[in-house]
């Protein structure tokens, strides 16, 4: 979840190249960076390069770095920005921030699974196999919604830090993210209902 | 059993809203006229529910993304912060 120490940094020793200070930040934000660049990639390789990137990056333009969104905000984005290039050298169509109309938005919406797999029991839920389940979900999302559902159910960001790392307006992330989460509900149903279908009376 | 008149046009229209009511920052009325509906709607009901579940479920295993000791100190040594790995 969301890195609560981030404040306890001082943004003046890191612009005046404190190594520790700089240790520090790398120390900080390393876990939750490389789990959304593993979570947004599914693979271990492009996520280090990610991750290294990202703090190269860091390193050099902290300087310039200017306060105006919180420096976990900015980690983030220049994160984002590394994972988007990789994705895009892999798939030069990725378009991840374009501001235009939801397209397909009407279309994806709407929910064909209703059945309750609420009252399956928290073992049956978070199995092994349901693990897998889950992660591969999330895999299977169109990549602007991937990244919108990780920077905001999984990192924990509010709306307004998501959209500033994405550059997009509030009202196009909090679509996304509608449509992301109602995505994987449809996916997870069709295998919990499975499951329901073999639990004993 | 009672049936409810069931308005499709209504779940559709909901649905729109149903994430910023999961987060709590749906409007009053809003808030309102969506538990209505959802009281006498057991498929949207059953949205709902399995929404709230659903993005339980992916933070309740957020953490499982471990950072491996070879990727950190890979990463300390490629930024040259060695000496600051076992702090």
């Amino acid at each position: 979840m969301k890195e609560q120490t981030a404040t306890e940094l001082s943004v003046d020793l890191l612009k005046s190249g404190d190594r520790a200070e700089f240790a520090r930040m790398v120390d900080q934000f390393t876990g939750p960076l490389y789990r959304l660049a593993i979570k947004l990639h599914g693979n271990p390789q492009d996520a280090e390069d990610v991750l290294q990137n990202t703090f190269i990056q860091a390193l050099q333009h902290i300087s310039n770095f200017q306060e105006r969104s919180s420096l976990s905000t900015w980690l983030y984005r220049i994160a984002t920005n590394e994972a988007l290039m990789v994705l895009r050298k892999r798939k030069p169509e990725t378009t991840l921030t374009d501001a235009g109309p939801e397209a397909g938005e009407a279309e994806d919406l709407h929910p064909v699974q209703f059945v309750d797999w609420c009252c399956l029991p928290e073992n049956e839920l978070l199995s092994e196999e349901a693990r897998t389940k889950l992660e591969d979900a999330v895999q299977n999302l169109p990549e602007k919604l991937r990244l919108v559902f990780l920077l905001r159910d999984i990192e924990g960001l509010s709306i307004q830090e998501t959209s500033q790392i994405l550059d997009l307006s509030e009202t196009a992330v909090k679509s996304r993210l509608l449509r992301a989460r109602l995505n994987l509900r449809e996916q997870l149903s069709l295998y919990y209902k499975e499951r329901l279908a073999k639990e004993p009376e | 059993m009672m049936m409810v008149e069931h308005d499709v046009r209504k779940c559709r229209e909901l649905l729109g809203s149903i994430s910023d009511y999961i987060d709590g920052i749906l409007e009053e009325e809003l808030c309102l006229e969506l538990e209505r509906h959802i009281a006498e709607c057991k498929n949207c009901h059953i949205v709902v529910d399995t929404l709230q579940k659903t993005i339980y479920l992916y933070q309740k295993t957020s953490d499982q993304a471990a950072v491996p000791a070879e990727v950190r100190q890979r990463l300390f040594r490629s930024l040259n912060l060695e000496n600051y790995l076992n702090r």
